[in-house]
């Protein structure tokens, strides 16, 4: 593979991709998880797939969108739809996780309409399901890049609101810090890693890179920032071994790096495991 | 003369069809320890959230450090440690400067982020409360007692000059209640900070509080501890529904 990085611009295309959204996904996954919101990142994914088939229909008929990234109207489905789930939380007061299945639920629905009513996008849509290798576009490689550098840019200036929102919600709001503009920000931006992502790991994995590499980080890390780091390397490691093995069997992208980073969470779990109960016959051996 | 940090003039609230509150007016000066006390349910909380603006009265008019509470900015004056130390997720990773570290957010601005300095500040805040040396260590390996110490150093992180405390002590260890009350004592008078302190507990706290507001729905006493010491039990018990027996000093004495 790594000859080959060198000769084909699609394996550049991918590789660098996977690099960068090992960073963005798990970095924004963190405040995702500790707000309790994973599933989130589940709805907005199945809104983006409601835009990518519906541009994928439309390309069938209309000019215009046979020349159109269908990431760009899955991006935008995907920020509607962080919208309404915003909106719908304020409705619903006190069920907020309700607003979840009903965004999902919508863009499963258009999702389903739009893939039955076009004839013969089955390949491509395999690809947008579970990721490519092959798809990702010196276009896409471009969107990702700029989404990356806003996302990094967001989580910089907003570091200290966006921890003191994550953990501490009412203090928050007490010291006068404007959550809702923040929030709602916050929401947009996870639209589009969502949207920057499914290139490489697909609508259906998209949340899962968000959250394990995460899952597993929080398990060994005792600050914050630590949690952050940990995401990172987990994320990346994952990408890494996930696009190498998919290049050399010949399989979706998505399956093979979500599947590393579960080996990953549950090595994490097994060695805390192992190292707790060394530490309580350490302890119940000092009594003794 | 002291300057009022906090004004309430006539503020009433309802829930639905009930009146939780009813025409309560209190002045708060610099420099002074209020003790806020009644039973459960007698509208403390929620007089609490009014001053701090997360419910909106619906008669009166509320004031903060001079200012219209709908115009006052200066938020990070107001140092808050709310009831439930166990609100946040106990799973949480961060260490407990990282969460001292976050009661500076609002102070530092947007846009910006924490400097040394800033940690310095944190640990300071930490040393007051005798955390400092559990700065590493992670929020949710605490006990209730040391998070409750922990979230009043996020509180006087940014200097405040007033301290809202609502039930801090829930929660905590009674052999640790007593040391955690001479913390806030030594807070007011050698740092000066006005504080506003909510409690159920009759006694302790009057012993150290320079000011007794009694709350059941409406004020019904509010002044200096020695007057508040002079009411008789039986006055005491008709605002607080139930029989209400105080521990005098010198019974306590005596117990010695």
């Amino acid at each position: 593979m790594i000859s080959a990085l060198f000769t084909y611009e699609f394996l550049q295309n991918a590789f660098l991709s996977g690099l960068i959204i090992g960073i963005i996904a798990p970095l924004l996954g963190l405040f995702i998880v500790v707000r309790r919101l994973a599933l989130i990142a589940d709805a907005l994914s199945h809104v983006a797939l409601a835009g990518i088939a519906g541009s994928l229909y439309l390309s069938q008929s209309v000019l215009f969108f046979s020349a159109l990234n269908p990431v760009y109207l899955g991006m935008a489905a995907a920020v509607g739809g962080s919208l309404l789930i915003e909106k719908l939380r304020g409705t619903y007061k006190h069920f907020e996780e309700l607003a979840i299945p009903i965004i999902l639920s919508t863009g499963i629905g258009f999702g389903a309409i739009f893939i039955s009513m076009a004839k013969g996008f089955g390949a491509d849509l395999v690809g947008y399901l579970f990721g490519s290798v092959s798809a990702v576009s010196r276009q896409d490689l471009w969107i990702i890049i700029i989404i990356a550098i806003v996302v990094i840019a967001f989580i910089r200036s907003f570091y200290k609101e966006l921890f003191a929102l994550s953990f501490d919600k009412e203090y928050a709001k007490v010291s006068g810090i404007n959550g809702k503009v923040i929030q709602a920000v916050f929401m947009i931006i996870t639209a589009l890693v969502i949207g920057a992502s499914m290139r490489i790991v697909g609508i259906l994995l998209v949340s899962s890179l968000m959250t394990i590499p995460v899952a597993a980080a929080i398990q060994l890390a005792k600050s914050f920032k630590g949690a952050m780091l940990y995401s990172i390397l987990i994320g990346e490691l994952s990408v890494i071994v996930g696009l190498f093995v998919a290049y050399h069997l010949d399989i979706a992208p998505g399956g093979t790096i979500v599947i590393t980073s579960i080996i990953i969470l549950l090595f994490v779990l097994g060695w805390n495991k192992v190292k707790g109960s060394y530490h309580s016959r350490k302890v119940k051996g000092d009594f003794a | 003369m002291e300057k009022t940090i906090i004004e309430c003039d006539n503020v009433s609230f309802h829930y639905e069809h009930s009146t939780v509150l009813e025409d309560i007016s209190l002045e708060v000066k610099e420099g002074e320890f209020w003790a806020l006390i009644g039973p459960n349910g007698s509208g403390k909380s929620t007089l609490i959230n009014i001053i701090l603006g997360l419910l909106k009265p619906d008669q009166g008019n509320i004031k903060l450090f001079g200012q219209n509470i709908d115009s006052f900015k200066q938020r990070e004056r107001i140092g808050y440690v709310s009831q439930k130390s166990n609100s946040f997720n106990s799973g949480f990773p961060a260490t407990v400067l990282e969460v001292v570290k976050s009661g500076l957010a609002r102070k530092i601005g947007l846009f910006k982020s924490f400097t040394k300095h800033d940690e310095q500040k944190a640990m300071d805040a930490l040393r007051v409360v005798k955390m400092d040396d559990f700065a590493n260590k992670n929020i949710g390996e605490l006990s209730g007692g040391q998070q409750q110490r922990v979230f009043i150093a996020r509180a006087l992180v940014g200097e405040p000059d007033l301290l809202i405390m609502d039930e801090p002590t829930v929660g905590i260890d009674q052999k640790n209640v007593a040391s955690f009350y001479s913390m806030l004592n030594a807070l007011n008078r050698e740092h000066g900070i006005a504080i506003l302190l909510v409690t159920h507990e009759v006694d302790l706290v009057t012993e150290l509080a320079t000011h007794v507001a009694c709350l059941n729905r409406s004020i019904h006493f509010h002044g200096n501890r020695s007057d508040y010491k002079k009411m008789n039990d039986a006055d005491i018990s008709a605002w607080y529904g139930h029989p209400v027996r105080r521990v005098h000093q010198d019974e306590k004495e005596g117990q010695r």
